[in-house]
């Protein structure tokens, strides 16, 4: 679910086009009927307010998230640079929006950003100058706020694309029963609890007490509590903390994927598999080997080794003399994973005798080790070519659990993925069809879940011995 | 899980997000304004007068100028800041000067101040001075009452005649 936020945020946004292009239908842009014409829309205005709400409350979630997961840093940078700007844009439609119904909200939502804006003086006149009397207030300023209704979100749509530019294969729409959930709980809500206008706008009149859409117009509130120079000052800091961050703190470089022109024979699964699009094919600096290959852009690499992964070079069947991969991971390299692995085999001394292979942003399986259980963690599940498992058994395990990130949460947005189709025969490279499943299990885990672990383990080791 | 049992726990997981955002949607209240308060808005742009008047070329100075420039009068750019002030019952509430904008200073001078005043009768003064020399321009006084929630602007149209009170 909560990896899930930035997709739901793309199903929010469609929800609010929608409902906003029927609205925009009934809208009647000027001064005089703009209240009158949007004022009893039904079902439709609430579901547009309240999913432009909760768009809101999952841009935020969503930020907080992918932040306490570590992605505004490193190789990521662009995503969350990209996704700061949003956040402006965002606020920026909303609180335009509630200009259009000119009620005394919108009265009060103009006047109080036009207060705000004014104190940078950067206008011959006061902005706020346009909200002081009804005279003031025309027809074509209408028209400006409905061009900025439009022009923003389609601007801030533009940004989410963007946004996602530098990730293979976004979700950019959630799964089905999440959408289906997330669109009829707002349904509901919409019917329950309908939104109406407050009433009409009367620059003469000011409202004692508002009912404030907190999600977007606490700046307003925050501004009259302290001063339009305050509110700017909080605005400027967060978004220089936010357009920091990336920067900010204990910088950790990781290795990135190095290719091998001599083993790549540039077949693309690399390039098909990795999670943040930093492979591309080039000519091949030997066209007697290929006439293209893989080359890796540092600067978007993460560093997950899934490519190795995905690699056919990658079997520990090859019997040359220098085992190595047509890309592999400085530090974890697979010449020397299948070096681990046989140490580790050679180890076991009771039976059955389980390989464990595990990643390292899950449950840490060195605390498996035991004189039946080797066990070997990689960078990621993905970097695990199925060959690994063929080669396990072959070689006197008998049997190979696999595990990683908690199911649908892979750190590395598709190790998991890639990893499941690989052993079900459905992605390349994948699990030889004369391994015997029931000698494989996959048992993905929680971080510090060591336990639930042991005991998938001590589960798959009973039925080894059970079905002999 | 069969399936009522986990449209039951769907609808359990989405019941505390929908009742925050329809809470937060619309509530709590703002109080903007204390029922007991109107607000006074002073909302003035306006080129004052030039600094230094304009004066008349003398032919020999027209004759030294390109003949596309051979304007009869040297206008200075620079124009007066306006200096306001607010008196409610006899008490300055407020002063201050507003500067022209634009690097010649020859643009209009803006000033916009909000202030909440008690509801009830007021005797409101407002003076404005466009020009270098001492002394107000514009001066008006009146007193008025004023309700909770009123909105009065204290705006400034040479055209009808300076300084006014608008509800």
């Amino acid at each position: 679910m909560l990896r899930q936020l930035g997709a739901v945020a793309f199903l929010l946004f469609w929800i609010v086009a929608v409902t906003g292009i029927y609205l925009y239908v009934f809208l009647d842009t000027s001064a005089a009927g703009a209240w009158r014409s949007v004022n009893d829309i039904g079902v439709m205005r609430s579901l547009h307010r309240y999913a432009s709400d909760a768009l809101v409350a999952v841009t935020f979630a969503h930020l907080l998230r992918e932040y306490l997961a570590g992605h505004a840093r490193g190789f990521r940078w662009f995503s969350w640079l990209s996704g700061v700007p949003l956040i402006v844009l965002l606020y920026a439609s909303g609180i335009g929006g509630y200009w259009l119904v000119w009620d005394q909200l919108a009265l009060f939502s103009a006047t109080a950003t036009a207060e705000w804006l004014d104190w940078l003086g950067i206008t011959s006149e006061p902005f706020a100058r346009n909200f002081l009397s009804s005279d003031r207030v025309i027809d074509r300023l209408f028209t400006l706020f409905t061009f900025l209704h439009i022009g923003i979100p389609l601007a801030l749509l533009a940004g989410m694309w963007v946004h996602v530019q530098r990730v293979s294969r976004p979700e950019s729409f959630p799964s089905r029963d999440l959408a289906a959930g997330t669109t009829i709980a707002l349904l509901v809500l919409a019917a329950a609890w309908p939104v109406h206008s407050l009433p009409q706008a009367n620059p003469a009149q000011v409202p004692a007490k508002l009912g404030l859409d907190w999600f977007y117009l606490f700046p307003h509130p925050l501004m009259y509590a302290t001063s339009p120079g305050a509110l700017w000052a909080m605005f400027a800091g967060v978004m220089v903390l936010l357009l920091a961050l990336p920067w900010l703190g204990r910088s950790e470089r990781l290795p990135v994927a190095v290719v091998s022109p001599q083993d790549c024979n540039g077949c693309g699964r690399c390039f098909a598999d990795c999670p943040y699009s930093a492979i591309v094919l080039v000519p091949h600096t030997s066209k007697r080997i290929a006439p293209r290959m893989a080359e890796v852009q540092p600067a978007l690499c993460a560093g997950c080794g899934i490519c190795a992964g995905a690699c056919p070079s990658s079997t520990p069947f090859r019997s040359s003399a220098t085992f190595a991969s047509g890309i592999d991971m400085p530090g974890r390299e697979i010449a020397a994973l299948r070096a681990e692995l046989e140490r580790g085999i050679g180890g076991l001394s009771a039976g059955p005798r389980v390989v464990v292979f595990g990643c390292d942003r899950s449950a840490d399986v060195a605390a498996l080790r035991s004189a039946d259980t080797a066990a070997l963690s990689l960078i990621c599940a993905g970097m695990l070519p199925p060959s690994f498992l063929e080669y396990a058994l072959r070689n006197g395990a008998d049997g190979v659990l696999v595990t990683g990130c908690a199911e649908g949460a892979c750190d590395y947005r598709f190790g998991q993925r890639w990893l499941e189709e690989r052993l079900a025969g459905t992605r390349e490279p994948h699990l030889r069809a004369n391994v015997p499943p029931q000698r494989v299990r996959v048992a993905w885990a929680r971080e510090r879940s060591v336990g639930e672990l042991r005991h998938a383990l001590a589960a798959f080791r009973s039925d080894i011995a059970h079905n002999g | 899980m069969t399936s009522p049992a986990r449209y039951f726990l769907q609808a359990l997981f989405y019941l505390p997000l929908m009742l925050l955002i329809g809470y937060f949607s619309s509530a709590p209240v703002f109080v903007h304004l204390p029922a007991n308060e109107a607000l006074l808005r002073l909302s003035i742009a306006h080129a004052g007068e030039r600094m230094q008047a304009c004066r008349e070329r003398s032919q020999e100075e027209l004759a030294k100028l390109p003949p596309n420039m051979r304007a009869a009068q040297d206008c200075p750019r620079e124009r007066s800041p306006l200096l306001v002030e607010l008196e409610i019952d006899g008490r300055l509430k407020y002063r201050t000067e507003a500067v022209p904008a634009g690097a010649q200073r020859d643009g209009l001078a803006t000033l916009y101040h909000r202030l909440p005043i008690a509801a009830g009768m007021h005797r409101i003064v407002v003076r404005m001075r466009d020009r270098p020399q001492e002394g107000f321009t514009y001066v008006r006084e009146e007193t008025l009452s004023l309700a909770g929630g009123d909105s009065l602007l204290i705006d400034f149209n040479a055209a009808r005649g300076g300084l006014e009170f608008r509800r």
